[in-house]
């Protein structure tokens, strides 16, 4: 009896998140500019995005920034997960509940302070601050991705590949890198998704005239709303579904070869 | 001690299309102390959980002081578990783990502290009430268990290879502890483990498992020196197994060699199993012994020497006092006692 | 692999980007548009008195109603078997990956006056509901979108529970019920500390749902922030009333238990 309670619970749940989302990608095949009556079935919306120029630029801005962001922040934040286990404890302690600021922060909060910064040093606001501010938010989540990976890596191997002729350089990345590697691809992944994401934070330190794809459809919903945000959406489930899964069957494959 | 405390009766249970436990019938004698024995997978651990409540069988029944209990859930039953991993309440300090089943049954609370020091006393870990559980050792945390289902006075109590985390001499120690608490608080105590020599040390009865089936239950002693058949033979204790022919009752021909031993009724000239314990065999001169064997390998195992010595047909594990060198020839006896027949397995060794 | 230098460059940046606009966040709020030192914008602050404790309320029910429905959640998910448990967290997981404005928008379709949600109701010949601009349109963003948040710190803290610990306790005679309030409740508290962290934080300083959801009728402290920096440029205020934010923040990290490291790791 109370299995089919949970079962009807959970499914009550699943169809209160996703139906508002649903329907929105139904309405993206309307053949009208309706978001409540359908009159027919139309891929006009999908071409219409392909067409919009405000939409497209800031697609490539947001591609832009996010691989950069998320390349430079899964180095920078790599290097620092590893020298910072060998730092002394209290300096260790202080760096990772600094780190610890971004994450813990409100997306307004970290948007603001960095608006001051840049306000304060005339910096005018676009791309380069919208880099920099998504470097800042990616770091913290890369460094605390990598942090517990660390405490596993055998580091017995490193010892062994010196023992056999490796210089310590040689050595971290023969015996060391290849056992990080699936962690700094979920760190990457993460901070890209981040970044592709960030709403908040972009928002304050774009200034005028930089947009990403998040900021873009928040100007856009702001008017009228077409419906090419509907196929929009529809567009990004599919992204993220696809990540989702492709992740989530890495990780299945992955645990299965390690059982064995 | 001869009252029957619990029945299964009949037990059959089957998980996934395979057969776990097969047909088990088996009485409990209270205030016994019983061990289930066997290698991995026999089903030992599932026919505790079958008494504990947590695995229902298919068919079958088990009757606790003459009532029927199957459908009895296991917060019900009289029964209290040391679980293989303790599963202690990590949110709970000692004093409140212990407490906890008291507390369930509205015990009052001045009851409950008298019980608890009373028991923390028993199972030698005075003064530790107020501390956390993760701040306790292997054995201190295995005490807590103990005292946690003993402080509740079940009529049986039910351990699942509760040493098996545990270095060699704690273990040692404490079996002699769990036993000294048996005898003392009178509780009928149902003991799982895969240590043929843990079993043996503790044990008044001892079953032994294989496969979901119950090979032979008896004493220590009785199973050690009277094994059923050639799985309890190599499984209690060390054994040398292998085949020969009965020639007629009392005479028995193996490795090439005729020997009187104690048994009969095996029939003529038919196959059979012969065991031998590596300490029951003398060694002797060359041709003063039924068997010559050569020394191939010498172990020196602190209280006696194992050797393996190779005759024409068999390689033979002999435990002695006496050193022989690595390639000395050797004689070796047996007498009619300490040669087991049994019938004839399949698959065992020549 | 002992090098402490190669964490150099974090430090450098991290002292640039996230400790230095922190501090300017207290000298904006601490000194007027010349830079002379004042006090003038904390007592501007009491204007918005009103707002803060608002927005409180609002970021309050948000997070006790998800915490209800989020606990059901992950207990009935953490009770399901091993495929299907995976199915339910890469469907739990999705909707936080879709961009909020477009998930704050879906709602607000459905919502609307001549939504589905009317439509629907106008079939069953009831009469429509203003469900937007309202009160309950904004809590409802907030849940819409925070759900997993609380979900899924406390489906993990759930996972982690050791059968064997239930087990113990049933066999020291705790029924269900007693095995909950005893047993799985305490333990998963882990869980809960860091959910309600997870919404009630960004409950506390959105705009984005207020503004579309509540249509200028729901305004609270972050569209006050919103207003300040990107309207009337007083940056002044506005790094004040974060600053006070920032104080309410911080107090509830402290409550609810930051400081103990398995809630921090939970936070992950």
């Amino acid at each position: 009896m109370s299995k089919a309670f949970s079962r009807i619970y959970i499914f009550l749940v699943f169809f209160f998140l996703y139906a508002p989302i649903l329907l929105l990608i139904f309405f993206s095949f309307n053949s009208s500019n309706s978001n409540v009556a359908f009159n027919g079935f139309s891929l006009r919306w999908y071409e219409e995005l392909f067409h919009d120029e405000e939409i497209l630029r800031a697609l490539l801005n947001t591609l832009i920034v996010a691989s950069l962001a998320s390349v430079i922040s899964t180095i920078i934040g790599t290097a620092a997960a590893i020298g910072l286990s060998n730092f002394k404890k209290w300096k260790k302690k202080a760096i990772m509940n600094i780190t610890y600021i971004p994450v813990l922060n409100p997306d307004i909060i970290t948007g603001i302070s960095l608006l001051l910064l840049f306000v304060a040093f005339n910096i005018p606001g676009g791309f380069i601050t919208v880099l920099i501010a998504h470097i800042t938010f990616d770091i913290p989540y890369v460094i605390l991705a990598i942090t517990p990976r660390l405490r596993h890596v055998d580091s017995h191997l490193f010892e062994a590949a010196q023992d056999l002729g490796a210089t310590p350089v040689n050595a971290f990345f023969k015996a060391v890198f290849p056992q990080l590697i699936p962690g700094i691809v979920s760190a990457f992944l993460m901070a890209f998704t981040l970044s592709i994401d960030d709403f908040v934070v972009t928002f304050f330190v774009r200034g005028n005239a930089f947009s990403t794809l998040s900021t873009v459809i928040y100007t856009i919903t702001k008017r009228k709303i077409p419906l090419s945000i509907n196929a929009l959406c529809a567009i990004m489930l599919l992204c993220v579904l696809t990540v989702l899964i492709a992740v989530n069957i890495f990780d299945k494959r992955k645990s299965r070869e390690e059982f064995k | 001690m001869d009252k029957v405390i619990i029945r299964l009766q009949n037990i059959h249970i089957e998980f996934d299309d395979e057969t776990i436990i097969e047909n088990l019938n088996l009485d409990i004698k209270d205030k016994e102390f019983v061990t289930l024995l066997g290698p991995s997978g026999c089903g030992k651990t599932t026919t505790l959980r079958t008494i504990a409540g947590f695995v229902t069988p298919d068919r079958g029944d088990i009757i606790f002081d003459g009532v029927r209990i199957n459908d009895l859930p296991p917060h019900k039953r009289q029964v209290n578990t040391i679980f293989q991993k303790y599963a202690l309440f990590p949110h709970l300090n000692v004093y409140d783990n212990i407490a906890f089943g008291l507390r369930i049954n509205k015990t009052p609370k001045e009851e409950i502290n008298k019980k608890i020091h009373e028991i923390l006393d028993i199972v030698n870990l005075k003064g530790y009430h107020k501390r956390s559980v993760d701040s306790l050792s292997g054995g201190q945390q295995q005490r807590v268990a103990i005292a946690r289902a003993l402080v509740n006075n079940p009529r049986v109590l039910l351990l699942d290879e509760p040493l098996g985390a545990l270095d060699l001499k704690l273990r040692k120690d404490m079996q002699i502890e769990l036993k000294r608490i048996q005898k003392q608080m009178g509780i009928t105590f149902v003991y799982v483990t895969h240590d043929q020599e843990e079993a043996l040390t503790m044990s008044d009865t001892v079953v032994v498992m294989k496969n979901g089936l119950i090979q032979q239950i008896g004493k220590p002693k009785d199973i050690y020196d009277e094994p059923a058949n050639a799985f309890v033979a190599d499984f209690i204790g060390e054994s040398n197994i292998l085949s020969g022919t009965m020639i007629r009752d009392f005479l028995v021909n193996f490795d090439d060699a005729e020997f009187v031993c104690v048994d009969k009724g095996f029939g003529e000239n038919t196959p059979v199993d012969v065991v031998v314990r590596p300490e029951d065999i003398a060694i002797c001169d060359p041709d003063k012994g039924a068997i010559k064997a050569v020394v191939k390998i010498v172990t020196f195992k602190g209280v006696h020497y194992e050797m393996i010595a190779q005759s024409k047909n068999y390689s033979w594990k002999i435990h002695s006092t006496q050193y022989q060198p690595e390639g000395s020839q050797i004689g070796m006896n047996i007498i009619p006692e300490y040669i087991h027949i049994m019938k004839k397995e399949a698959g065992t060794a020549n | 692999m002992k090098s402490r230098v190669i964490a150099v460059p974090y430090v450098i940046w991290s002292g640039i980007f996230i400790i230095v606009p922190t501090l300017f966040v207290g000298y904006f709020a601490f000194t007027d548009s010349n830079g002379t030192f004042t006090f003038e914008n904390i007592s501007k602050i009491g204007k918005y008195a009103n707002v803060f404790g608002r927005s409180i309320v609002y970021a309050a029910v948000a997070t006790v109603l998800c915490l209800i429905f989020g606990y059901l959640l992950a207990y009935f998910m953490a009770h399901l078997k091993e495929h299907q448990k995976s199915l339910c967290l890469v469907l739990l997981m999705l909707p936080m990956w879709i961009n909020l404005v477009l998930r704050t928008q879906a709602l607000q379709n459905i919502l609307m006056d001549n939504g589905v949600i009317n439509r629907l109701l106008g079939l069953l010949n009831i009469p429509s509901l203003k469900l937007l601009d309202t009160s309950f349109s904004v809590v409802l963003g907030l849940i819409y979108n925070y759900l997993p948040f609380m979900v899924l710190p406390i489906f993990t803290s759930l996972e982690k529970l050791d059968n064997k610990v239930i087990e113990a306790a049933q066999d020291l005679g705790a029924n269900s019920v007693n095995v909950f309030t005893k047993i799985t409740l305490p333990l998963s508290m882990p869980g809960v500390y860091s959910g309600i962290i997870m919404v009630f934080i960004p409950c506390l300083s959105t705009f984005v749902i207020s503004e579309k959801l509540g249509g200028g009728k729901v305004y609270l402290i972050g569209n006050v922030i919103n207003d300040m920096f990107n309207q009337n440029y007083n940056f002044n205020v506005g790094a004040a009333i974060s600053l006070v934010m920032m104080l309410i923040m911080i107090i509830t990290l402290v409550v609810f238990g930051f400081l103990d490291d398995e809630t921090k790791e939970g936070i992950l």
